[in-house]
């Protein structure tokens, strides 16, 4: 008996002496990325009791992939309202998965938004709406992905090719393309496909070009059936002095 | 002639007794229990676990091929360490759980301790045999699972170069690129350390309830509550140590939880890991001493009880 009691001194003793370091120790985590979850009662309600369990004793990653096969399952029968539920609770539990919150975004913007405008049952005006709706939720996911994980460029190019392809905003896809080029790991193409976009933009074609320019300058490894094709098409809508223009074939010095 | 011989055998006899000393703690004494327990846990097939692994990863992977490369590696590298941490965490607390019980209900305890074996060496061997149980059995899930990652990978590369076979090399090598970044991250063995280090940790918990609790059920549904408790830690002691206005008995509550568990969230780094987050030597570093500390200080308070105890 006083051995337990000794033994239970010694435990509240060190108790005491672990608490900040567990404390430190919880800070770096979450500053390095880790732990980003909080688990709270909008959580619970979000799983449910098995769920939360299971999530709070270090398997949310299990859980993650679970509901990411039954959102599976529901977007082949295409049940959009539970493929985004059960999308927002795979990316709470999973929030530095990239994958979860691009599947998200492109079964929102591209699968529902389409299957809504092809709806026959519905007025054009609703099949617009809903069409509309779809491209925001979509974009919303890429969005808090992104807070989640700002550096990483994949959810960048994503946001970019939203804009681009569903909303036809060249200058935000520019925008977010540029974003993702200066980060680690970015693809080759951000920093080209941003001039691109960015040569779509009324008013900024000055800009565009020398951006592009300034790629083709670079070398051979920039000059790409697209970036001369933008280059001359800018040139001419810039009445670029002819011998400043790239030639038709070849390299030239500017 | 016979009591010359005898005095001979006396006397050599007396000359190897002189030649070793007993000592107050020796590794070899540790070294027999440690695998006297290791053979023992052996052979209570506890590596059948390990074939239900097998199954559960083959499984999930022939499952997991009707989706994309980078879900199928998602999933497969989730569930294959999801399962390691489970196993490893089941078999850390069963095994344990029984070591003392077993050992008193077939009077080993008695034999060995008759000898010139101190409590604590005892106590120290039995945990190091389940240690080494553990990090066999993780150590083999490990290159189980490595080999499945490794033949996926080989063979979406082989798929992909052929659908690839006329795309310009550089795409080729963007593409590939991609699989493997998909498939492996190095970061994973940090990870699987760590889980190994939570399942010291709560082998060496076990060992400290057991030395207390009179059956292993006792001990196993003790375990269970502290390691559901354990995973709150950290939420109580957030909660304690910030000014909430909560009553006094529920931060005396919140104040025991945080103070007496341990904080088993600090081990659950393989689910970011797997997501790509990058485990630096400091993060590393800090969650294994944490580790190794609880390990050492339950061991040690396992050992204190066990002294007091009348067998």
């Amino acid at each position: 008996m006083t051995r337990a009691v000794i033994a239970l001194a010694i435990l509240v003793a060190l108790g005491g002496i672990k608490l900040p370091i567990e404390r430190d120790l919880a800070a770096l985590h979450r500053q390095e990325h880790f732990r980003g979850v909080e688990f709270n009662l909008d959580l619970r309600e979000k799983l449910g009791q098995l769920g939360f369990v299971a999530a709070l004793s270090g398997f949310r990653a299990i859980v993650a992939d679970a509901l990411f096969i039954q959102a599976h399952v529901a977007w082949e029968r295409t049940e959009w309202g539970r493929i985004l539920l059960l999308f927002r609770h795979i990316t709470t539990l999973q929030p530095r998965v990239l994958l979860f919150w691009d599947t998200a975004a492109w079964h929102m913007a591209w699968n529902a938004s389409v299957a809504a405008m092809n709806d026959q049952t519905q007025r054009l005006a609703l099949r617009v709406k809903a069409q509309r709706e779809y491209f925001a939720l979509g974009k919303d996911f890429l969005e808090r992905g992104i807070k989640n994980n700002p550096d990483r460029p994949q959810l960048y190019e994503a946001l970019a090719r939203l804009y681009k392809e569903k909303y036809k905003d060249h200058q935000r896809a520019s925008e977010f393309y540029a974003k993702a080029a200066p980060l680690p790991d970015a693809a080759k193409f951000d920093r080209r496909f941003s001039a691109y976009e960015l040569s779509y933009c009324e008013g900024r074609e000055r800009e565009a070009y020398e951006r592009l320019r300034g790629l083709y300058d670079e070398g051979e490894q920039e000059r790409l059936p697209t970036l001369i094709a933008r280059l001359k098409f800018l040139e001419d809508k810039l009445v670029v002095p002819q011998e400043q223009r790239i030639p038709d074939t070849g390299p030239i010095g500017r | 002639m016979t009591n010359d011989g005898n005095d001979l055998t006396l006397q050599r006899f007396n000359a190897s007794t002189l030649a070793k000393p007993y000592r107050a703690f020796s590794l070899a004494r540790i070294r027999a229990i440690t695998f006297n327990t290791l053979t023992e846990l052996t052979r209570l097939r506890v590596f059948y676990v390990l074939l239900v692994f097998a199954l559960l990863l083959i499984g999930s992977s022939v499952f997991m091929a009707q989706f994309s490369f980078q879900q199928e590696f998602q999933i497969l590298k989730d569930v294959s360490l999801g399962a390691i941490s489970i196993f490893t965490s089941l078999l850390a607390i069963v095994a344990t759980a029984r070591l003392l019980p077993q050992d008193i209900e077939d009077r080993t305890i008695y034999t060995i301790l008759a000898k010139p074996v101190p409590r604590f060496e005892y106590v120290l061997g039995k945990i190091a045999g389940v240690l080494l149980l553990l990090a066999i059995s993780t150590l083999v899930m490990s290159a189980a699972f490595v080999a499945v990652l490794y033949l996926r990978e080989q063979t979406v590369i082989q798929t992909t170069l052929k659908q690839m076979a006329g795309a310009p090399p550089d795409q080729v090598n963007d593409a590939l690129k991609l699989i493997r970044l998909s498939a492996f991250n190095i970061d994973i063995f940090p990870g699987i350390i760590i889980i190994y280090l939570k399942a010291c940790l709560l082998a060496a918990l076990t060992l400290f309830v057991s030395t207390f609790a009179t059956t292993n059920i006792f001990t196993i549904v003790v375990m269970a509550f502290i390691y559901f408790i354990g995973h709150l830690e950290a939420t109580a002691r957030e909660y304690w140590l910030q000014e909430h206005s909560s009553g006094l008995l529920t931060r005396i509550f919140l104040a025991i939880i945080a103070l007496l568990f341990p904080d088993l969230q600090a081990f659950n780094l393989v689910d970011d890991i797997v997501a790509g987050t990058a485990i630096s030597m400091a993060v590393f570093a800090k969650t294994a001493l944490l580790g190794i500390f609880y390990t050492t200080i339950y061991t040690l308070l396992a050992a204190f009880i066990f002294y007091g105890r009348e067998l």
